[in-house]
């Protein structure tokens, strides 16, 4: 019986395409699909195999196991700080600029007077290159002619903000942050807009105040933006590189692990293997993010 | 004393409640607005610190500082940029590259999308899967393979005069449509779900075949789709640092982004010209952004709301 069904159904199927209709399809779903394999996945395995080689990019490709990583892990003194800011990114950026956008959003979508003034000029660092971000905060931070000690004023002993190893991760991060703010931003204000009045009218019926219709009713509806935030949030932070790359090229107390697998396949040691390691580390903590996503828009698809 | 004066307050015969609400409502009001207006000028000061630092010369701003009052104002940083530096060259080969890249991303992903959503294909979650976690991957992770492979691919002199991929823009432009391909997908099949079904079947019942249910029935209606789309990844793309600082060796074929870099002099920077170069590389999208803002904003919000 299914087996008949099942022919049934193949032959309808090719009955709906037309010789002319699959040649489309198999041009315009095979180039795009070709493209994608070439160009992101598989690189991604080949950064993976490359992980476990020492390779220097001409000569024979060594198979020396898990020797990069034992190097990275051990005896490569740039990779703990580097791991450490981009883990700062994250946790400033999801725990500072995104809920601080959020804030700006609920303020926004309170229908305040010039709020298309107030959304426009808060969402205009986000078309920027990240790169200009780094150029324009050198303008700021920097220490003889910088805005900020010109601000205050402190002419004896100028602090260096983007020179001292301490305090420059978090200059740039407040640089980061003023683009992240207003993405964050747009993304919620789209999901309040979307929000059913009926629903908070309801709450204030019920007696719920401002703050408790928000936490308890608004947000929990925002569920889909909150995931999209967060994943957003996870890859800014992972993909990190222009700004330090446009203040210093992510020396001196900016390491990222972005900068250094640059360095090291650009750079005049061309470790081609050694940076595959530290992009491998980088692939490991943003699928386990992208997993996750996926899993729940997967089930979000089955519900439709 | 005033322990004491304090909680006496409120024995004051107490207002009809009406106006007592809208005299607690108008602080309220005015401290939003003092808040979110003093955000916004701390959002907007940073690009006006740019412009005005470009337009003074280096002496006075080293002197004087970034903050302090002008006495020459010129355009003369904008006029070396252009001619000393070459930045009309350098935005050249962001169009070389911004323009196919954007035109290919579109008509291959809208395709994919088209598929995936329209024609209920077997493995379409599969491969929407595919398509939507490569565009999340970082950077970092394909560069490095891609960097050798480009390194090996020969093409022809008329292609490239590296006589390679490598250090060309077929590289960058490649990566780019491979790399951008995802987010397009994802968001053009959301939005192609949302169109009602009868239309192609009808046009199933004519006859129509793939070519044409895509290309004349279900385009036409992805117009404000694709217009968001096409902004958005136009700044994209402009805006790329990454690519063309790995890909392209010659300095002459860089684009606009990447070439900003070399604004900054080996030992000595004229932070004055980085200003103007940063402006100037700032412009196009700033005036892309005010003049097709509702593109923008649907662009980004169209991938995170679902249909």
């Amino acid at each position: 019986m299914s087996f008949i069904s099942a022919r049934r159904t193949g032959r309808r199927v090719s009955r709906r395409f037309t010789g002319r209709d699959l040649a489309v399809l198999g041009v315009l779903l095979g180039i795009p699909v070709l493209l994608d394999i070439a160009i992101v996945w598989g690189p991604t395995l080949a950064s993976v195999v490359l992980s476990f080689t020492s390779w220097d990019g001409i000569g024979d490709i060594k198979w020396v196991g898990t020797q990069n990583y034992e190097n990275l892990f051990t005896n490569y003194p740039q990779f703990w700080p580097a791991a450490r800011h981009n883990l700062l990114w994250l946790a400033f950026l999801g725990l500072v600029a995104a809920p601080f956008g959020l804030l700006l959003a609920v303020l926004i979508d309170r229908g305040v007077r010039f709020s298309r003034f107030y959304q426009s000029t808060l969402y205009m660092p986000v078309v920027l290159s990240l790169a200009v971000v780094g150029f324009i905060a050198q303008l700021i931070f920097s220490r003889d002619q910088g805005a900020l000690n010109a601000v205050i004023g402190d002419t004896k002993s100028p602090t260096d903000w983007l020179g001292d190893p301490n305090l420059n991760i978090w200059m740039v991060l407040l640089a980061a942050a003023w683009r992240h703010t207003g993405y964050v931003m747009i993304l919620y204000l789209a999901g309040l807009k979307a929000v059913d009045p009926s629903l908070k009218e309801a709450a204030a019926i019920d007696g719920a105040g401002e703050a408790q219709t928000f936490f308890r009713i608004v947000f929990p509806t925002l569920r889909p933006v909150n995931v999209i935030v967060g994943v957003i949030t996870v890859i800014e932070s992972l993909r990190a590189f222009d700004i330090v790359y446009a203040v210093n090229h992510g020396r001196n107390g900016l390491e990222l692990l972005s900068v250094l697998v640059t360095d090291n396949i650009i750079g005049e040691a061309s470790r081609i293997g050694f940076g595959s390691a530290i992009a491998v580390v980088l692939l490991a903590v943003s699928l386990g993010f992208v997993v996750t996503y996926l899993v729940q828009e997967l089930r979000g698809e089955k519900n439709r | 004393m005033t322990v004491h004066i304090a909680p006496a307050r409120p024995t004051a015969p107490p207002a009809p409640p009406a106006p007592a609400v809208r005299r607690r409502l108008r602080p309220g009001r005015i401290g939003v607005h003092a808040f979110l207006m003093a955000v916004s000028l701390a959002f907007l000061a940073p690009l006006l610190l740019a412009v005005y630092a470009s337009l003074r010369p280096y002496d006075e701003t080293s002197a004087h500082g970034y903050f302090s009052l002008p006495r020459h104002l010129s355009l003369d940083y904008y006029r070396q940029a252009f001619s000393d530096s070459g930045m009309t060259k350098y935005f050249v080969n962001t169009m070389i590259i911004a323009v196919p890249g954007v035109l290919v991303t579109l008509f291959l992903a809208s395709f994919v999308a088209f598929a995936l959503a329209r024609l209920k294909m077997r493995g379409g979650l599969v491969l929407l899967m595919l398509f939507t976690a490569g565009n999340l991957l970082p950077q970092q992770v394909i560069v490095t393979p891609l960097y050798v492979v480009f390194n090996r691919i020969p093409l022809p002199y008329w292609m490239s005069d590296s006589m390679t991929m490598f250090d060309s823009y077929w590289a960058v432009i490649t990566v780019q449509i491979g790399f951008q391909l995802g987010f397009c997908v994802f968001v053009l099949a959301n939005f192609m779900r949302t169109l009602p079904q009868e239309i192609l079947e009808a046009a199933i019942v004519d006859g129509a075949g793939v070519w044409t249910r895509y290309w004349r029935i279900t385009l036409p209606l992805c117009r404000p789709a694709l217009a968001a789309l096409g902004t958005l990844q136009f700044t994209w793309m402009y805006n790329d640092f990454l690519w063309a600082l790995v890909f392209i060796s010659d300095g002459d074929k860089l684009p606009i982004t990447s070439a900003l870099n070399n604004l900054r002099g080996q030992f000595f920077t004229d932070y004055n010209l980085l200003a103007a170069g940063s402006v100037i590389v700032a412009l196009p999208t700033l005036v892309v952004f005010l003049l097709l803002q509702r593109h923008f904003i649907a662009g980004l919000t169209l991938g995170s709301s679902k249909g």
